[in-house]
């Protein structure tokens, strides 16, 4: 009897799980994911049929050999993805995390080579100035956005480039940052540098668990706060939102002020990283080029439906296959194919969401079908059975 | 005198690209979808022209003729590609925007991986010289033969034709009234029997054809008829997305507009030639961020009375009202 309920109520509990919102979202991203695989995979036997099982398996398993780089790679695109995420559960689609990312990168490293801190906290410092010009950099669309009624989308690209040039610029015309030898940064000082976590032969640091925090500091804003609320309603209904006295403009400068700082913390960790040789540190190359880890926020937000605890978990794949794809140059294929299969990733899961319910209404049709013809010829059976009793009678 | 022809000549094949790329994102936008994925429709199409020029460059075709059969090779690559775009867009209903940046995210990474492993370099690197020095019989006019029929590329005239060409479909045909109308309003559009589907289907194939053909036309006048997938279109696609808007989604707008960008442009590249802003000893840096700043401004004035087609960026849903 026990058992019967426990079961009863396991199947009642499963059907939830399948009915609900976030399930059908990690269906839906996990089709996406399945169907940028194969279409990678395809790229890769156009390109070189020969070693393309090789070259795949790799991308598939290669993150499995090097986890500490996995993390340490997912550090700065889970970053740009909770920015993108955040923004998006407002209904803004912040493409701007690159120069976000690219402006709190330069705060922290001005910070790091330029200010006097005592020594204990200034890679600390350094990070708060990361986090604070991702912020500014943020604002500006925001700003743009709430009082000029300008598309955040392109706002963000321009601003993009604008803030490449400048942190460009910036970089080259200071000796104490530029080594014109290299045409690269010089090493941070180790002082400014974000402790290690001392797994061999990876650059695996800190920064790792900074980011998993702000991650669930996200979702419990999101969740538990009024300002996580009215951010939610306005991304679902902004005129109803405006109607229930919510300041909508406020709500789209602090949410984007926050997306920017999200991003300038991931620009802080990816510079502020001790590298593997000893004392020094990650170097950035001024090369007029965006930063690429903003893109790839896109594909980590989007896999984890913009849900921060979702976003975590997705920074970590995203990096696992990146990961996967600089081995897979080992057999002969150039990393680039990640990019196409986090590319095509992007475009399904735009309509995974509605794929996805088209294949479970596909199912469900079927099994209805099956149902019903169940039912009719039990109907029919009953109607014998009345028959018959009508007969005896 | 010599600078400001200079300055015009080197204007124009700037211009071109940047006009068709923004006559193909009002086609589509016109017709109710957002288009944010030209820069990756352009890039798209500049690979493929710029592969077709480097495997016929050996041969004794001329320049010129080598220019305008790429030119079809892009215009059709570039409609093919675009169609990634209509399919998720109207058909699927999906996001827009998340649509085109995928699309924009796509191209750089096999451009890329594909000049990497059959090039060995980041692009493709064609020697074909487009360029025309001067026109015979026009260049000999004064002012306007300088002006327009010198050191000039045959992208200009085709650009300007098509222009023209664009205006006429736009404004004069059932076609055109046909694409306005299911970018303001496609529940009427669809009553009066108007397939919207369709009719969007075109708007953004017509923009990947221009997309297609302006990509080309990047290459061969701004980039010497190289293709590069780390620096792809530098941008070009979202600026013609500002002239677009600059352009308040109408031809001839977006004509004047993209010259004034295109304008700036210019003038930041060749600060060094021009003795006056030179002596002013700013970083050069400040004058190639000018076109994006610029574009910052102009939407920042021009934003509040937008006249966008009312119906873009809504998946069109039969049964919705």
């Amino acid at each position: 009897m026990q058992d019967k309920k426990s079961s009863k109520s396991f199947i009642a509990s499963y059907k939830n799980i399948t009915k609900s919102k976030g399930f059908s979202a990690f269906t839906a991203a996990l089709l996406a994911i399945a169907l940028g695989l194969i279409f990678g995979f395809i790229v890769m036997l156009v390109a070189q049929p020969g070693s393309a099982i090789r070259g795949f398996e790799r991308v598939l398993m290669g993150g499995f050999r090097r986890v500490g780089d996995v993390f340490y790679f997912a550090t700065p695109i889970m970053m740009t993805g909770l920015a993108v995420g955040f923004a998006f559960k407002m209904g803004l689609f912040n493409i701007g995390a690159s120069g976000q990312y690219t402006m709190g990168m330069f705060f922290a490293l001005y910070v790091g080579f330029m200010w006097d801190v005592p020594a204990s906290i200034h890679w600390i410092v350094a990070i708060l100035a990361g986090f604070v010009g991702g912020m500014i950099w943020g604002a500006i669309p925001g700003v743009f956005k709430a009082l000029l009624n300008v598309n955040e989308v392109i706002t963000s690209i321009m601003f993009n480039y604008i803030g490449m040039f400048f942190v460009d610029m910036w970089i080259q015309g200071n000796s104490t940052m530029y080594a014109s030898t290299t045409t690269r940064t010089h090493y941070l000082p180790k002082q400014v540098q974000i402790p290690s976590l001392g797994i061999q032969g990876s650059n695996v640091n800190l920064g790792i668990i900074f980011a998993i925090l702000v991650g669930i500091a996200l979702y419990i804003v999101l969740q538990k706060t009024t300002f996580g609320y009215e951010l939610k309603a306005t991304g679902f209904n902004k005129t109803a939102a405006d109607y229930a006295g919510m300041k909508g403009k406020r709500n789209i400068i602090l949410t984007m002020v926050i997306a920017g700082g999200l991003a300038g913390l991931g620009g802080a960790f990816a510079i502020l990283a001790p590298s593997a040789i000893t004392g020094s540190s990650m170097t950035y190359e001024p090369i007029n080029i965006i930063a690429a880890n903003g893109f790839n926020g896109i594909a980590v937000a989007l896999l984890g439906n913009a849900h921060p605890i979702g976003i975590i978990f997705s920074s970590v794949f995203i990096s696992h296959i990146q990961r996967g794809g600089t081995l897979a140059s080992l057999v002969g294929f150039k990393p680039e194919i990640i990019d196409v299969v986090i590319a095509v990733i992007i475009y399904f899961s735009a309509f995974a969401m509605i794929m996805n319910a088209g294949l479970a209404r596909f199912v469900k049709n079927l099994r209805e079908k099956r149902h019903s013809k169940v039912a009719e010829s039990k109907s029919i059976a009953d109607e014998d059975a009345a028959k018959n009793t009508k007969e005896a009678k | 005198m010599d600078t400001f022809y200079y300055l015009i000549q080197s204007m124009l094949p700037v211009a071109i690209p940047l006009l068709l790329v923004a006559l193909g994102g009002m086609f589509s936008e016109r017709s109710g979808v957002i288009n944010i994925g030209l820069e990756g429709i352009m890039l798209f199409g500049a690979f493929f022209g710029a592969l077709y020029v480097y495997n016929v460059q050996g041969t004794n075709m001329g320049p010129q003729t080598i220019l305008l059969t790429g030119m079809i090779v892009a215009a059709v690559a570039g409609f093919v590609y675009s169609l990634l775009l209509s399919f998720a867009a109207v058909t699927m209903k999906a996001n827009q925007t998340i649509t085109g940046t995928s699309i924009n995210m796509l191209i750089p990474a096999l451009v890329l991986l594909f000049s990497k492993m059959f090039f060995n370099s980041d692009g493709i690197t064609t020697n074909v010289r487009f360029f025309i020095r001067e026109v015979p019989g026009l260049s000999d006019i004064p002012v306007l033969g300088p002006l327009f029929f010198t050191r000039t590329y045959i992208t200009v005239y085709i650009g300007l034709f098509l222009l023209v060409v664009s205006t006429i479909i736009f404004y004069k045909t059932r076609f055109g009234l046909r694409l306005r109308a299911c970018g303001e309003h496609p529940q009427a559009a669809d009553s009066v029997g108007i397939n919207v589907y369709f009719m969007r289907y075109a708007g953004v194939s017509l923009s990947g054809i221009l997309g297609g053909i302006g990509g080309f036309f990047y290459s061969i006048g701004v980039m010497d008829g190289n293709v590069n997938g780390n620096t792809g279109v530098a941008g070009f696609g979202f600026l013609a997305l500002a002239v677009m808007i600059f352009g308040q989604w109408k031809p001839l707008r977006i004509f004047f507009a993209a010259l004034f960008f295109a304008f700036l442009r210019t003038l930041a590249y060749s600060v060094a030639l021009i003795p006056f802003l030179n002596n002013l000893g700013i970083d050069q840096t400040y004058y190639k961020m000018l076109p994006y700043v610029a574009t910052m401004v102009v939407l920042a004035f021009t934003s509040s009375k937008s006249r966008a087609p009312k119906a873009e960026g809504i998946p069109y849903d039969k049964s919705q009202r």
